[in-house]
């Protein structure tokens, strides 16, 4: 097993699964991509013809409005056929397993699935049993990896901050679950950025998580102290049913985006969300909308990044 | 039949004996070893140059999945791939369905196991009715019908009361309790090792505390009650520490673990190998290497194989969601003895775990190397390299996380009560 499931024999990337594992170069690659979609999104005509005649499957197991949007934009925007499918899964029913549906629509001659499943590993799953040539996009397995994201949150960083490696980075709130967060780190980290910072409570940080690389702060008036990119991250309400927080209200005292907490990281720090946001929960409103705020274009970003993405695999 | 076995190297870990001597069986039990006994006529003779002659292996745990959940495998199958691995005797949990709670169950499992003239199945009665953790099951009556000792296999046990209950009636006559320490509340929703893999991977914890603090409820109470208590499946370094003390300490009290255990850390589970989902979860390389410490200074008595056939597609699911366990009467044998390799352990001391020491914990006389006793044996070649691939294994249990893998050691012959039950020349 010591061999990467995302990197296809000929040393290209097949998959998209996690950003674990990628290489300096393949994720640099993706950024400089993606910077030369930008115009394309930027016209009047906002399509290129690079995908026509594949056809893209969205998979999503677990509901999304605002992901698999973005993924269809981006499709549509390669000339790509999209297919959306959102496959209700109930514990209870056992219907047709995950691994049956994939075949059914790989004989419908699909040529890349993206792939959204509450449970981690479900893509690496799903990348083992594909066809040769059918490319798997990850778009969030459970808590384990939304690499398209990350990939976007180091687009951005990368337009308003030049570079990576003079950075200080906190990503703020529930670790534990966020695979957002896990794949922020990793990217943060394979591209040079000195000094990456997680902030929470220890009931949302993972055992060992110093071993990504990452230092660990309680105190967020502390731990935001000279920080140039503050990542935000959802807090779930089911947090507080299963004994980790005790309400959101306490969480947001202490872990909530304030003015003045904000104040403690450089006067030109920037200010990100994964999204949606919890106004009030983890982001203040004065923040989410402030001038320090990059939340929207970090989803005018995402499309870009995403067209990166697919054509790129396609390409391989 | 008189069977002569000859030349091979016959190991009897109960003697600390190894040495080249002829074995000579006759109406089922070791009539002589070295010198044929007088007027010994062998109706067949084996060759057993370069080959081991041990007692038969003694599993602890295989998991024969009849009556109920004949779709995973049968006895035909899994009693075919215990004398293949060359197990003689096998210990089977109650989590059969319905669970081994009711004296006609037990005795028709055992019936069927005997019809077979394979491995001998002993199996383990429910503690509670249903396994549900509530209702003490009628214990004379599954010893009478041929249970071995008492246990609750994964099920929770949320009431402590109910517990130390079930230990006192079980020590009222003497019965063992078997108990796989695991808290239900503390490993809810778990599915791995509360370690780095862990973190890495984004799957739900396991953490070391919900082993150690059933463990430690089990061992006051096991002290409280009297009761003879066996502990299964110990996986992490602190629960061993935990063991030694209370052995010091006077307690009887044994422990197994799992062949997987001694070799395998959440490292294995890689890119979410579904095959390395076993319960308890492989943990830490410092509790793999406390378990190999436990094993070398006797802390831990015995190894089992835990052997859990799984369907292929309950397999083939996202990692938490996959049912866990892994197929293991086949594999015993070659990883026990890799183990002992790697140990730099002498092989009677290794085969030991596998033979004496589940004996001493059964207390039976079961498997030896002794004349008068009866001929289970272990007929098999040490130095031979075999790649592990389903068409190699007997068992309808597919799932080994070792697939694919090399591995030395393997039984050429399996007899039981002197009858020859296995047999290969090649595979």
């Amino acid at each position: 097993m010591a061999f990467n499931p995302q990197i296809g024999t000929d040393g290209k990337l097949k998959h998209l699964l996690t950003i674990e594992g990628l290489p300096m170069e393949v994720l640099l690659h993706v950024l400089d991509t993606a910077k030369s979609f930008m115009s394309v999104t930027a016209q009047e005509v906002k399509k290129v013809p690079l995908l026509r005649g594949k056809a893209i499957f969205n998979l999503f197991f677990e509901p999304s409005t605002r992901t698999r949007t973005t993924f269809e934009i981006a499709a549509k925007r390669l000339s790509a056929d999209v297919v959306n499918l959102n496959i209700a899964t109930s514990s209870q029913t056992k219907g047709e397993t995950l691994l049956d549906t994939v075949a059914n629509l790989t004989a419908m001659h699909a040529d890349m699935f993206i792939v959204r499943h509450s449970q981690s590993g479900a893509a690496h799953l799903i990348a083992r049993h594909v066809g040769p040539g059918i490319h798997v996009i990850n778009a969030g397995d459970g808590r384990h990896a939304h690499p398209t994201q990350a990939l976007l949150d180091m687009f951005t960083i990368r337009h308003y901050k030049g570079g990576f490696n003079r950075l200080r980075v906190a990503i703020v709130g529930d670790i534990l679950h966020s695979r957002v967060a896990r794949s922020e780190i990793h990217a943060l980290t394979t591209l040079g950025v000195p000094e990456v910072r997680v902030i929470g409570p220890r009931t949302l940080l993972p055992r060992q998580v110093e071993k990504l690389g990452v230092q660990v702060y309680h105190d967020m008036a502390v731990g935001l102290e000279d920080v140039d990119v503050i990542i935000m991250l959802r807090l779930q309400q089911e947090r507080m049913s299963g004994a980790l927080l005790p309400s959101a209200g306490e969480f947001f005292k202490s872990y909530g985006l304030t003015p003045e907490k904000l104040a403690r990281a450089r006067a030109d720090a920037i200010v990100m969300h994964p999204g949606p946001m919890n106004r009030g929960i983890e982001i203040d409103s004065a923040v989410a909308d402030g001038r320090q705020s990059v939340i929207l274009p970090q989803v005018t970003f995402g499309i870009a990044v995403r067209m990166a993405v697919m054509s790129i695999l396609a390409g391989n | 039949m008189n069977i002569e076995l000859r030349n091979g190297r016959v190991i009897d870990p109960a003697a600390g004996a190894d040495r080249g001597a002829n074995v000579y069986i006759a109406e089922g039990r070791i009539a002589a070893i070295g010198a044929a006994p007088a007027g010994f006529r062998a109706d067949r003779v084996i060759d057993a140059t370069g080959l081991v002659v041990s007692p038969g292996l003694v599993d602890l745990s295989a998991r024969l999945r009849e009556p109920g959940l004949e779709y995973k495998a049968t006895l035909e199958s899994e009693t075919q791939a215990a004398v293949a691995g060359g197990v003689t005797s096998l210990v089977c949990p109650p989590d059969t369905d319905p669970p081994l709670d009711e004296p006609g169950l037990v005795e028709m499992l055992k019936h069927r196991a005997r019809s077979l003239h394979r491995s001998r199945v002993f199996p383990l009665g429910a503690l509670t009715q249903g396994l549900h953790g509530e209702r003490l099951t009628e214990m004379a009556e599954l010893h009478d019908a041929g249970c071995i000792a008492f246990s609750q296999a994964d099920a929770a046990f949320t009431d402590l009361q109910v517990l130390m209950r079930a230990l006192e009636y079980a020590a009222t006559f003497g019965y063992a309790v078997w108990l796989r320490p695991q808290d239900a509340t503390l490993s809810r929703g778990g599915v791995a090792h509360d370690g780095e893999v862990a973190t890495r991977l984004g799957l739900p914890v396991i953490p070391v505390c919900a082993e150690t603090v059933a463990l430690s409820t089990m061992l006051i109470l096991a002290r409280e009650t009297g009761a003879r208590l066996h502990l299964c499946r110990i996986s992490t370094a602190e629960a061993v520490e935990l063991v030694r003390q209370a052995k010091r300490s006077g307690l009887a009290v044994s422990c197994d673990v799992a062949i997987h255990h001694v070799h395998l850390t959440e490292m294995d589970i890689g890119f979410f190998d579904s095959n390395c989902n076993l319960v308890p979860p492989l943990r830490g390389l410092r509790d793999r290497d406390a378990l190999r410490a436990g094993l070398a200074d006797g802390t831990i008595d015995a190894i089992c194989s835990d052997h859990t056939p799984v369907d292929e597609d309950s397999k083939q699911l996202p990692f938490a969601e996959a049912e866990p366990g892994a197929t293991g009467l086949e594999l015993l044998l070659p990883l026990t003895l890799k183990w002992a390799r790697e140990a730099g352990d002498a092989l009677p001391m290794a085969l030991a775990r596998i033979t004496t020491a589940p004996v001493r914990i059964l207390g039976m006389e079961l498997t030896g190397l002794a004349p008068g006793q009866s001929a289970d044996l272990c007929v098999f070649d040490p130095q031979a390299w075999w790649r592990v691939e389903p068409s190699a294994l007997y068992s309808q249990g597919k799932n080994t996380p070792l697939m694919g893998m090399e591995l030395q050691g393997r039984v050429r012959y399996t007899l039981v009560d002197g009858a020859i039950v296995f047999e290969t020349n090649s595979r």
